[in-house]
């Protein structure tokens, strides 16, 4: 089957906008439950992302481990890095004045710059998938790049697991009604502090899962948690606060109009990204799935 | 504190102590003894002013903005085009920029300030990355990527150049500093200024009194953009160079930053935030230029553990402690 | 007697003390400001062509004449223009430096430039700042790096010259892409061929995948790229090698900044047989070439692998040397500018290099190359030399008078 040259372009700007928005969902779906339900604004979350990239990337190149041990390796490392951050720093901040925490964790984001520079250096560190992922694959209507299609795939499967476990298990639940209301939570006998853990590690783990899979389109490099810090934030925003699904549905937005605008308008930059962001926080102030 | 005292120190407050003459000496000081850092330090007067004008609207409005630099960058093209398009005129490119920039302003917040939390945040940053990208695509009259080029701004009165030592400049700005800065203690002390902090502490107590909340809102958010606007325009009629990071997300951020190690709220945050911050800054990347990011993330790191509500938040920490010892 | 003694003993003691202090006094230290973006998003280039200077100043320290000394002095200005400004501001009012070189990005040229005329400061471009209209901006700058039109123009001619008819152009939004841009598509058109289409893409782009499908769909014959020196250059090629461009029969032609020397190992095979313009490549056989490479290995090691940038700085401080040899590290502004104009070095990793005394702009030769892979390592192989170019914007648009 053939297709035309105008349907096959609308297919290709729908298979790499869905890749990008589940890089992104996987990044973000962290962020939206750290503010919605500790209230703490993560302007470093960006910095867990980066480090799974990094990780995969050393594990891969230092360690010649297999692609996807690597990437397992790299989802349980950001995991594990992350809980000392919460427990030290972050813990002290909760439900506090957000100027403190931006301050907190923009320092964190600076302070993070130097250090992949120093640990890494200042090159991008580039992914080499394995051979059985590269290069194009012919998926019947047309040829994809055989990485975004895996990509796809593997967002596809996380995202159900991850719904899944909201919905039915005894942690979703408790995650559901920490960000409901806390102090309800609180006093039904719920471990808040134990949740806020595991929740930000889980959080952070598939941050760092999103940037070592998404490392082909968000390059990992020292200055990434703030170059790409306003597209988290976009997600999050037009998604709701302390949602699950709406980041998905924000992430699906914006990676098709990114998409979508590149292939049609590149010169205009981000800036249909930027003028959908306002439309739809005018529309919804809360976010698609938020709530007032 | 409570009765006759309070009402007492409250009625008292406009007034000027001598304690606020202190930034000013200290500039005029400075002039003198520092001559070589005076190209540094007319930028950081330029700053501080910058910062200001984000405390208005954040310290005492309660509006948390990532997009001044909207307005910072608005001002400065609008004095960079008219400069490099024959009007070089110093006092009336300043004007302009104001203008511009507080128009900006009222039709942004005509659109955006009936949000609020985060949602009013990504909207501000949204503003000003649309107006970043209008500017960089419209490279034929702004420069682009480039920035702008050919700027000659004509001396001030037709006797004060701006020159390479930074005399005029350093002296420039901090008269403009000084002018607006009278200004907006005015303002914060006056009944409107009370009622900021009235929308920013308690919204809908102020909706019950029958406060106009919106319009408060939006007549500060225009004035902090004109002065915002002017920062702008100084910065660019001083270094006669306007460069498209004017309007980056950066420029908001660190105002930002700068602001928040001063002290949110209390007018002379920016006094010492943006000092401290700035000169930190040039410090630090002479002596490390690789890695000086990681000497002020930790600063950073370590005022927020330490010095909560910044450098002010400390100093009157502090001085209650010494006045609950007496 | 006793008096005659005293005499000479005090004439010798005087003698022995102006002895003393006369070297000291003679020995003239020159000031030199290095102005590079050591963060920011060109830090990579910054890197390379540090590690030049470093490495230059290492190697030659011992050619100045024993009572000259050159004092360099660092400064970052974070990849901003009005950084830049004040740094190079600062340089001069409160360093008092002589010379000013360095500079990565073309608008911190740009906005340092009218400095150079008022303070009467030179400066001299060592590392890149391509835009082609920068040593018109003030009579004290010249440049020895490269300008967009120089890479451009010529390949885009070549490639009409040898078949191409249908051409499509894909650059960053920004001035050095849009002069690559304009370069090319000139050359393309002044060879004989057609260009179809052409889009731009934002400097910052992560993700290439949506502009190389346009490329794809649009089946030119040839397709002019061009991303900032640096790690796009590999996502390019990745994104080129996932949408198979190459593969439908589409030729790839760029600049060397597509295929930086320390990106090449990153690559894997893909852009092997990509065509690009350019100035240095580490595969070059002169013995100039080979003199570098060894020292530089002594020094860095293997692994760390210099580029174009690198020898731009190279040969920035090579003619800094040269000045401060042939004035005994005393010039005014002036004579610097008559120096550097008439400047010259036969003998330069990237062949024989000179300064055009209207233009005080760069003329070198200018390869096309092919990438192929050498002993088990890709490397860009010189198949054809364009001999000592000169600026080709500057000779089509001559100064307004």
């Amino acid at each position: 089957m053939h297709l035309s040259d105008t349907a096959s372009a609308i297919v290709s700007i729908g298979f790499h906008g869905l890749a990008f928005a589940m890089v992104l969902y996987l990044i973000s779906v962290g962020l939206s439950v750290t503010m919605g339900m500790m209230g703490f604004v993560n302007l470093a979350h960006g910095v867990f992302a980066m480090l799974g990239g990094y990780v995969l990337t050393s594990l891969m190149k230092d360690q010649g481990m297999p692609f996807p041990w690597a990437l397992v390796g790299a989802t349980l490392a950001v995991a594990a890095a992350s809980i000392p951050v919460e427990r030290l720093l972050y813990r002290r901040f909760y439900g506090g004045d957000e100027l403190d925490q931006v301050l907190l964790t923009i320092g964190l984001d600076f302070m993070s710059v130097a250090a992949a520079t120093y640990i890494w250096g200042p090159l991008q560190q580039p992914l080499q998938p394995p051979a059985w992922l590269s290069g194009p694959i012919d998926l019947g209507l047309q040829h994809f790049p055989a990485y975004r299609s895996f990509l796809i795939l593997c967002g596809a499967v996380l995202v159900t697991a991850l719904w899944l476990s909201v919905e039915r298990t005894r942690f979703g639940a408790r995650v559901r009604a920490a960000v409901d209301n806390l102090r309800m939570a609180q006093s039904v006998g719920i471990d808040t502090s134990r949740l806020f853990m595991a929740t930000f590690a889980l959080g952070s783990g598939l941050a760092g899962l999103g940037g070592a899979l998404g490392a082909d389109l968000l390059a990992v490099n020292p200055g990434y948690a703030l170059q790409n810090l306003v597209y988290f934030l976009i997600v999050v925003a037009v998604g709701g606060l302390g949602s699950i699904r709406g980041p998905f549905f924000a992430a699906l937005l914006l990676g098709i109009t990114d998409t979508a605008s590149k292939y049609l308008a590149p010169e205009f930059g981000a800036f249909f990204i930027y003028a959908l962001t306002l439309a739809v926080l005018l529309w919804r102030p809360n976010g698609l799935f938020g709530r007032a | 504190m409570l009765g006759p005292e309070a009402v007492g120190s409250f009625a008292r407050r406009h007034r000027y102590h001598p304690l606020e003459a202190l930034p000013w000496l200290v500039a005029v000081a400075a002039y003198f003894a520092f001559p070589t850092y005076v190209p540094l330090g007319a930028q950081i007067l330029a700053t501080i002013l910058f910062a200001l004008s984000a405390d208005l609207v954040l310290g005492y409005a309660g509006i948390v903005t990532l997009g001044q630099a909207a307005f910072f960058g608005a001002g400065a093209y609008t004095a960079g085009l008219l400069a490099t398009h024959g009007w070089g005129e110093p006092i009336t490119g300043l004007l302009a920029g104001a203008a511009v920039a507080a128009l900006i302003g009222l039709l942004s917040g005509l659109v955006i300030l009936r949000t609020t939390g985060l949602t009013l945040l990504m909207l501000t940053l949204v503003v000003a990355s649309m107006l970043y990208e209008a500017v960089n695509k419209a490279s034929w009259l702004t420069g682009g990527d480039d920035g702008l080029q050919g700027m000659e701004v004509w001396p001030i009165f037709g006797r004060f150049r701006f020159d390479l030592f930074g005399n005029t400049a350093y002296l420039y700005c901090l008269i403009v500093l000084f002018l607006c800065w009278l200004a907006v203690r005015r303002l914060v002390h006056s009944p409107f200024g009370r009622s900021l902090v009235g929308i920013r502490e308690n919204v809908r107590r102020m909706h019950a009194i029958g406060a106009p909340v919106g319009g408060r809102r939006l007549v500060v958010y225009t004035i902090s953009a004109a002065l915002a606007g002017i920062s702008g325009a100084l910065i660019a009629q001083t270094t006669q160079f306007v460069a498209l990071s004017f309007l980056g997300l950066d420029r908001s951020g660190t105002v930002l930053i700068m602001l928040i190690i001063g002290g949110v709220g209390r007018l002379y945050g920016a006094f010492i935030g943006v000092p401290l911050y700035m000169i930190a800054q040039d410090r630090f990347s002479t002596i490390d230029p690789v890695y000086w990011f990681f000497w002020i993330g930790l600063l950073m790191v370590l005022l927020v553990v330490f010095a909560r509500g910044g450098v002010l938040g400390l100093a009157e920490r502090l001085q209650s402690r010494v006045r609950s010892r007496r | 007697m006793a008096f005659r003694r005293v005499t000479i003993e005090c004439l010798c003691a005087h003698f022995a003390l102006i002895a003393a202090v006369l070297p000291a006094a003679a020995q003239t230290i020159v000031k030199v400001g290095l102005i590079s973006s050591y963060s920011g998003f060109v830090a990579q280039s910054a890197d390379e062509a540090q590690k030049a200077v470093d490495l230059y100043l290492k190697e030659h320290v011992r050619d100045l004449p024993s009572d000259v000394r050159l004092e360099l002095i660092r400064r970052d200005d974070t990849s901003n223009p009005e950084v830049g400004k004040r740094l190079a501001q600062e340089l001069i009012t409160r360093d008092r430096v002589q010379l000013l070189t360095g500079i990565v990005l073309s608008p911190v040229a740009a906005a340092i430039a009218p400095l150079t005329a008022e303070a009467g400061v030179p400066l001299l471009i060592s590392i890149a700042a391509a835009g082609a209209a920068i040593p018109r901006m003030s009579p004290y700058v010249a440049r020895v790096t490269v300008t967009l039109w120089q890479l451009g123009y010529p390949i885009g001619k070549w490639a009409a010259e040898q078949g191409g008819k249908k051409g499509y152009t894909a650059v960053s939004d920004f001035i050095p892409g849009h002069d690559s841009e304009a370069a090319f598509t000139k050359g393309f058109t002044d060879g004989g061929g057609q260009i179809v289409g052409a889009v731009r893409f934002p400097p910052n782009n992560p993700d290439f995948a949506p502009f190389v499908q346009r490329i794809r769909d649009a089946k030119p014959d040839v397709a002019f790229l061009w991303v900032p020196s640096g790690p796009q250059g590999t996502a390019m090629i990745k994104a080129l090698n996932d949408l198979g461009v190459r593969q439908a029969g589409i030729r790839i032609i760029s600049t060397q900044d597509l295929l930086p020397e320390e990106e090449l190992p990153n690559m894997g095979t893909a852009p092997v047989g990509i065509i690009t313009s350019g100035t240095y490549s580490t595969a070059a056989e002169r013995p100039a070439n080979t003199a570098f490479l060894t020292a530089w290995k002594r020094e860095y090691g293997e692994k760390v692998i210099p580029d174009f940038l690198s020898v731009d700085a190279w040969d920035g401080m090579a003619a800094i040397f040269d000045l401060l040899k042939a004035s005994s590290g005393k010039f005014t502004a002036d004579e610097a500018m008559a120096f550097f104009k008439s400047w010259k070095n036969p003998d330069s990793p990237r062949g024989p290099i000179m300064i055009d005394p209207e233009t005080r702009d760069i003329v070198q030769n200018i390869y096309i190359r092919r990438l192929e892979r050498q002993n088990g390592k890709l490397a860009d192989i010189e198949i054809a030399t364009i001999p000592m170019v000169k600026d080709p914007w500057k000779e089509f648009n001559p100064p307004k008078l």
